[in-house]
C-alpha cells in the first residue's frame, strides 16, 4: 500500500500541492488528472521523492518516512524510499550513452550490484516483455518515442519496484505511438502491476486506471472509480475539465484514435 | 648533402631525447594532474559550500588571470625565498598542473551543467546516489563534449611545456637552445624544434578526431535532437 498523507510542497512562496492525501491499494491503478499546474506531477514526484515534502508523510509498503519544515531528511532514507519506486517520464530519458539493454541492467548492476550475467537475463525478459528484445542492441537515437518508452519502462521495472509512477508517459508520442505505450501498460496493469499516473490522456486513464484523482490548484477536487470520475464527475470542476478533454479529443483524432491532448 | 638538412639529422636524436624525457612526460603528467585539479574544482563549483567556492574562484582568477612564465618563475626563482626550494622538473609540472587545473576546471563546468537535467532524474529514479550518478550518467555524456575543448588546452600544453626552458628544464626547446649556442644556426634548429612541436600537436589532433568519432556513436543527447 503506499500512503501519501497531508503532502504539503512549497516552492518559495508557491504553495503547489495544500495537503494532500491519498491512499493507493496494491495492485491498483490510479491516474491523477487535472490542468497543468494543478500539482498531478509534483505530486507523482513527492512518491519517489524527486520533490522533497515541504510536511507531509509518504509511506511505501513498510517504509515510511515523515517530512517537516527546516527538517533534513537524510539521504540514505530518501535512497531507500526510492528504490521501492519506478519511474516512467514524459521524454523518456533513457541514458543516451547506453544500449536499449544497458539501459535496462543500469539499475541491476549499478545499484543492486547484481553480477552481470543475471542482471542482463533479467532485462532481456523484460525487453521480452514490452516488445522490444530485438531491439536490445540498439543505442536510444536510433529508436522511436514509441520504442524509447518501452525500453524506459523495461528500465523502471527491472529491479521490481513496489509501483511503478508515469509521468505523462504519452504526452511526448503521436497517437500511434502512445497506443504501443498503452497497450504495454495495460499489459502490466492487468498483471497486477501497482501504477500511479499523471496523465493528460484520457484514453490512456480510461483504459487501465480503476482509481482516479482529479487535482486542481494543489487540492483534490473529487476522486473515486475512475469509471465514475470519467462519465459522471459529481463536482463542476471536474465536470467542466473533462469535457474540455473529450472535446479536445475528438477535435484532434475523432474521438477513435486519440485521446492525447498537449498541454 | 646540403649543410641545413647535414644539421638538423645531427641534432635530432638530442631533440627527440629532449623531447622523450622531458617534453613529452612533462604534457602529459601535467595534463593528467591538471585535469583531476579541474574535475575537483569543477565539482567544487557546482555542488560545494560557499566558503570553498570562494577558494576556487580565487585560484582560478589567479591562474587565468597571470601569465604562466611568471607562474613558473614565481615557483621556480620565488619560491626559494620563502624556503620552499624545487627542482626544475618538479617546479614546472606544478606550475602546469595549476594552469591546465584552472582552465580545465570552466571546461569540465560547463560540460557538465551542459547534460540535461532529466538524466540527474532517470538516474535518481532507479535508485542511484549522487556520485554513482554523477559517475555512471553524468561524466560519460559530459565527457564527449569536453573532447574538443579539452583537446584545444593539451595541444595548448605540448607548446607552452617550451616556457619550462626559461625555469632550466632542460626539454626540447632548450636543447635546441644549446646546440645554437655551439652551432650559431639559429634558423636551422628552431624551424627544427617548430617542426618537432608541429608533429607532436598533430599526433594528438589525429587523436582527438579518433575519440570524438569512438563518443559519437551513440549519437550525443537525445533531447538536443528532437
Amino acid at each position: 500500500m503506499i500512503g501519501l498523507t497531508d503532502i504539503e510542497k512549497r516552492f518559495g512562496d508557491n504553495l503547489v500541492l495544500k495537503g494532500v492525501t491519498v491512499t493507493i491499494e496494491e495492485g491498483s491503478v490510479t491516474a491523477l488528472v487535472g490542468p497543468s499546474g494543478g500539482g498531478k506531477s509534483t505530486l507523482l514526484r513527492c512518491i519517489n521523492l524527486l520533490e522533497i515534502p515541504t510536511s507531509g508523510t509518504v509511506r511505501i509498503g513498510d517504509e515510511t518516512l515523515e517530512f517537516r519544515p527546516g527538517i533534513k531528511v537524510s539521504t540514505r532514507d530518501i535512497q531507500r524510499l526510492r528504490l521501492q519506486t519506478g519511474m516512467v517520464f514524459q521524454n523518456f530519458q533513457l541514458f543516451p550513452h547506453r544500449t536499449a539493454l544497458e539501459n535496462v541492467m543500469e539499475g541491476l548492476v549499478t545499484v543492486l550490484k547484481w553480477p552481470t550475467e543475471r542482471a542482463r537475463e533479467r532485462a532481456l525478459a523484460l525487453l521480452e516483455k514490452v516488445g522490444m528484445a530485438h531491439k536490445a542492441d540498439a543505442w536510444p537515437a536510433t529508436l522511436s518515442g514509441g520504442q524509447q518508452q518501452r525500453v524506459a519502462i523495461a528500465r523502471a521495472l527491472a529491479p521490481s519496484p513496489k509501483v511503478l509512477l508515469c509521468d505523462e508517459p504519452t504526452s511526448a508520442l503521436d497517437p500511434e505511438l502512445a497506443q504501443e505505450v498503452v497497450d504495454v501498460l495495460g499489459q502490466l496493469a492487468s498483471e497486477g502491476t501497482t501504477m500511479v499516473m499523471a496523465t493528460h490522456d484520457l484514453r490512456l486513464a480510461s483504459k487501465i486506471a480503476q482509481e482516479a484523482v482529479f487535482l486542481d490548484a494543489g487540492v483534490i477536487v473529487e476522486k473515486g472509480p475512475a469509471a465514475v470520475l470519467f462519465s459522471n464527475p459529481q463536482q463542476q470542476r471536474t465536470r467542466r475539465f473533462i469535457a474540455t478533454l473529450k472535446q479536445e479529443a475528438e477535435k484532434e483524432g475523432g474521438g477513435e484514435s486519440s485521446g492525447a491532448i498537449s498541454p | 648533402m646540403p649543410h641545413w638538412l647535414q644539421l638538423m639529422l645531427d641534432s635530432l636524436p638530442t631533440l627527440l631525447w629532449a623531447a622523450l624525457i622531458f617534453t613529452v612526460p612533462l604534457t602529459l603528467l601535467s595534463f593528467a594532474f591538471g585535469l583531476f585539479v579541474g574535475l575537483v574544482v569543477a565539482l567544487v563549483r557546482l555542488f560545494g559550500p560557499k566558503p570553498l567556492v570562494a577558494v576556487v574562484r580565487f585560484y582560478v582568477w589567479i591562474s587565468r588571470g597571470t601569465p604562466l612564465l611568471v607562474q613558473l618563475f614565481l615557483i621556480f626563482y620565488g619560491l626559494p625565498s620563502v624556503g620552499i626550494l624545487l627542482d626544475a622538473f618538479p617546479a614546472a609540472l606544478i606550475g602546469f598542473t595549476l594552469n591546465i587545473g584552472a582552465y580545465t576546471s570552466e571546461i569540465i563546468r560547463a560540460v557538465i551543467g551542459s547534460v540535461p537535467k532529466g538524466q540527474w532524474e532517470a538516474a535518481y529514479s532507479i535508485g542511484m546516489t549522487w556520485s554513482q550518478a554523477m559517475r555512471r550518467t553524468i561524466l560519460p555524456q559530459a565527457g564527449r563534449v569536453a573532447v574538443p575543448p579539452l583537446s584545444n588546452t593539451f595541444i595548448s600544453l605540448v607548446k607552452d611545456t617550451s616556457l619550462a626552458a626559461a625555469i632550466t628544464v632542460p626539454e626540447m626547446f632548450q636543447a635546441a637552445q644549446r646546440i645554437v649556442a655551439t652551432t650559431y644556426e639559429p634558423l636551422i634548429l628552431y624551424v627544427e624544434a617548430a617542426i618537432l612541436y608541429l608533429v607532436l600537436s598533430s599526433v594528438l589532433s589525429a587523436l582527438q578526431t579518433r575519440l570524438e568519432v569512438r563518443l559519437n556513436r551513440y549519437g550525443g543527447f537525445l533531447e538536443a535532437r528532437s
